[in-house]
């Protein structure tokens, strides 16, 4: 049961079962991607309070939602790579911060041109937007650390020791709304309840959601098995692997 | 005149071991402190030109100086505590004194937790007795004054001990003023935030109980957990410096 865990700390393994998934996530992400845009922006029904505008959600909720979840599985990784010192782990890191970094900065401003006509202003100070600002922030924190040090081990370390210091911030974000409860709206989309919007809405936006899932995914696993070539290019099979392309 | 007796250390010894190592570290700092005045003053400057720069930058109007006092008073101590972080582990660092720390039978954690107590008391409680001056000078009433210097006095360890984490990260990096500030200024917000709003809900006549009670959790729970993560990253810049 444990050996695919180990089989994880071996990048040429990885690297092998990456470039194996890689066409299926991009094909499934370009499908659901090209499905739920279009049937979000063109055919799902306008809002009867927010008229079009509320079709931002498409690519707001999911950017938003994966900009905390990726943080949040950074410091996963994190914690994988301090106790099990697990290489990979690090790899997940170095790949994840940029393409988090991306998600949340989509989030902040889809969520700035729908605040526009909406609550008349590009940018309030709410507990929420500021919140996902730090998140920011933190994405641009753990980039920066990673490139001030030099050494590939304690890089790797401090990385982890940061994501992990830096998860605590995650649940102030979550529970920002509830706390402050100022000018945002709750949550769109809730687990444990049947969705406030009807089908024709929710829908194109769980494909949507979807979607952004397989496009993260996708995009990470591109990176990481460009970090592992060039982290193992004196090992023989990156070698072999390059010369037989 | 007799040999001292050497009493061989033994496992029993441990506790009475961890309080001396805790005193004579506190002991320490304490006393570099002293004969490094220069390190204790600058910030304490710093703190006062940085509010000085509101009045002169935006209004010295009473009024706005009032609504405003607390919080400019927050963020220029916080600026000061975050622009002295990075030399907090610099000068050990540099002599070794680090590595012989990291080496020594005593938990690592404990011992970072009194090192930062020594600093909060021999640099940030000198900023604290500032305060009320400040206070003064930004036309703050005195009672409101008194709920600033408590929120300062219980948030200014959280913002102390999450920036040491950052210190203990970046030591070996050189130059790491600006990155320390970008990696910490996100963590601090919270603090930021609940530190002022006891000021402002006070002001408007609110109960203050909630935020304090917040700042306090906050509070512990650093003093809890943080020193680990320092620990952490102390033990990581002296293995691959």
């Amino acid at each position: 049961m444990w050996q695919w865990f180990h089989k994880l700390g071996s990048p040429k393994w990885f690297f092998g079962i990456a470039g194996r998934l890689i066409p299926w996530l991009g094909f499934g992400a370009l499908m659901l991607l090209g499905v739920g845009i279009v049937w979000g922006l063109l055919f799902a029904p306008a809002d009867y309070q927010q008229g079009d505008s509320y079709r931002i959600i498409f690519i707001h909720v999911p950017s938003a939602y994966l900009g905390q979840s990726l943080y949040v599985a950074m410091a996963l990784a994190g914690a994988v790579g301090l106790i099990w010192r697990m290489k990979m782990a690090d790899t997940f890191i170095a790949a994840t911060a940029p393409v988090g970094a991306a998600l949340t900065f989509v989030a902040l401003f889809t969520g700035a041109v729908w605040g526009k006509p909406t609550w008349g202003t590009w940018w309030i100070w709410d507990a929420r937007l500021t919140s996902m600002l730090l998140l920011f922030f933190l994405y641009l924190g753990v980039m920066a650390l990673r490139r001030a040090l030099e050494d590939p081990e304690n890089r790797a370390r401090a990385s982890a020791i940061l994501t992990l210091v830096g998860v605590v911030n995650i649940p102030i974000i979550k529970f920002s709304v509830e706390w402050w409860n100022t000018l945002h709206q709750p949550a769109s989309i809730r687990m444990t309840e049947a969705p406030a919007m009807p089908a024709s809405m929710w829908v194109p936006l769980l494909i949507c959601a979807i979607g952004f899932h397989l496009l993260a995914g996708w995009l990470i696993l591109m990176r990481m098995r460009n970090e592992i070539l060039h982290r193992e290019r004196r090992a023989r099979w990156v070698r072999n692997w390059v010369l037989s392309q | 005149m007799q040999p001292e007796s050497r009493t061989p250390v033994t496992l029993t010894d441990a506790g009475s071991g961890l309080t001396r190592a805790g005193m004579t570290t506190f002991h320490r700092e304490l006393l570099i402190a002293f004969r490094e005045k220069q390190d204790v003053i600058n910030p304490l400057v710093f703190f006062l030109l940085i509010v000085s720069l509101f009045p002169l930058g935006i209004s010295p109007e009473t009024e706005f100086l009032r609504e405003a006092g607390a919080g400019i008073i927050w963020v220029a101590a916080l600026l000061a505590i975050l622009l002295s972080l990075n030399m907090l582990f610099r000068n050990d660092y540099a002599d070794g004194y680090l590595e012989q720390w990291v080496l020594s039978p005593q938990p690592l954690a404990m011992m970072v937790l009194v090192r930062v107590s020594a600093v909060w008391v021999a640099s940030v409680v000198p900023l604290l007795l500032l305060v009320p001056l400040l206070g003064l000078m930004l036309h703050l009433p005195a009672d409101r004054i008194g709920v600033l210097a408590l929120t300062l006095l219980m948030g200014s360890p959280v913002l102390l001990l999450i920036g040491a984490i950052g210190a203990a990260l970046t030591v070996s990096v050189r130059n790491s003023g600006m990155l320390l500030a970008l990696l910490m200024t996100p963590f601090y917000v919270p603090v930021l935030i609940f530190g002022t709003g006891a000021v402002t809900a006070f002001g408007e006549g609110a109960s203050i109980t909630g935020h304090l009670a917040i700042l306090g959790a906050m509070l512990v729970l650093t003093i809890v957990l943080a020193p680990f993560a320092i620990a952490a990253g102390l033990r990581m810049s002296v293995a691959n410096g």
